[in-house]
C-alpha cells in the first residue's frame, strides 16, 4: 500500500519536473537576448531534469538504478550552473550586445573587456 | 503579426497537448516521454534560426540536460538501469563539450 504513495509521490515530481523543462524551453525561444534566454533556460531545465531524476529515485527505491539517478541530481546541480556561467563569460567577452533597453552592464563597467570608445575616450 | 505569432504558437501547443494526452494510447510514461521530446523541439528550432553562436551554444547545453531528464523517465518505463549510465556519461560528455564550445567562441575574439 505504501508502495503505491511513493509511486504517486515520485510521479508528482516527474510531472513538475515536466513542467519546469516545458517553461524554460519556452523562455529559451520567446525571450530577446542571450544573456536572458540562458538566465530563463538554465535555472528552469536544471531544475526541471533534476526533478524528474529525483522522481525516478522516489520510485525506483534504493537500489543500483536508483542510487545512479540521485547520483545525476548531485551532477546536474554541480556542472550545469558552471556551464552557463562559462558560455556567458565567453559571449560577453566575445562581443555579443545586450538588448535594446537595457539599464546597466557591471560586468562592462568593472572590467573594461571590450573597447568601448567613449569609455577610452575618457581615461586617455 | 505579434497576435498571429501568439495564435500559431498557442495552436500548437493545444494540439500537440490534445493529441498526446486524449488521442494516443500508450503507456502514460512514454506520453511523458513525448512531452520530453516536443520540447527539445522548441530547442532546435533555437539551434536553426538563432541569431548568433552563443545561441546556438546554450541550446545544445540545454538539450543535453533534457535529454537526461528524458532517459531517466524512459529507463523508468524499460526497467533497465543501463538507461541511466548513458544518461550520466550523456551529462558529462555534455559538460565538457559546452566548457570546449565557449573556449571557442571565446578565442574567436583573440584572433580578429
Amino acid at each position: 500500500m505504501s508502495n503505491t504513495v511513493i509511486d504517486t509521490i515520485g510521479l508528482i515530481f516527474i510531472y513538475i519536473g515536466l513542467a519546469f523543462d516545458f517553461f524554460g524551453v519556452l523562455g529559451l525561444v520567446r525571450l530577446p537576448d542571450i544573456y536572458n534566454r540562458l538566465q530563463a533556460a538554465t535555472k528552469c531545465v536544471t531544475f526541471g531534469s533534476a526533478g524528474i531524476l529525483f522522481g525516478v529515485f522516489l520510485i525506483q527505491g534504493f537500489t543500483s538504478f536508483g542510487f545512479k539517478a540521485l547520483l545525476g541530481v548531485a551532477f546536474i546541480f554541480l556542472t550545469a550552473p558552471v556551464a552557463a556561467h562559462v558560455i556567458s563569460r565567453a559571449a560577453h567577452r566575445s562581443g555579443i550586445p545586450l538588448v535594446e533597453g537595457s539599464v546597466v552592464d557591471h560586468y562592462q563597467d568593472d572590467h573594461d573587456l571590450k573597447e568601448d570608445p567613449d569609455v577610452s575616450a575618457e581615461t586617455s | 503579426m505579434r497576435v498571429f505569432r501568439w495564435i500559431i504558437g498557442v495552436l500548437i501547443i493545444a494540439g500537440f497537448l490534445f493529441f498526446n494526452f486524449f488521442v494516443y494510447e500508450g503507456a502514460l510514461l512514454l506520453k511523458l516521454v513525448n512531452f520530453g521530446l516536443f520540447c527539445s523541439l522548441f530547442v532546435l528550432l533555437r539551434v536553426i534560426f538563432g541569431p548568433t553562436p552563443a545561441d546556438r551554444i546554450v541550446a545544445v547545453d540545454i538539450l543535453g540536460i533534457l535529454i537526461v531528464g528524458m532517459l531517466g523517465i524512459l529507463g523508468l518505463y524499460y526497467d533497465q538501469g543501463f538507461l541511466m549510465d548513458v544518461a550520466l556519461i550523456w551529462a558529462l560528455l555534455s559538460f565538457i563539450a559546452s566548457l570546449a564550445f565557449a573556449k571557442v567562441l571565446e578565442g574567436r575574439q583573440l584572433d580578429e
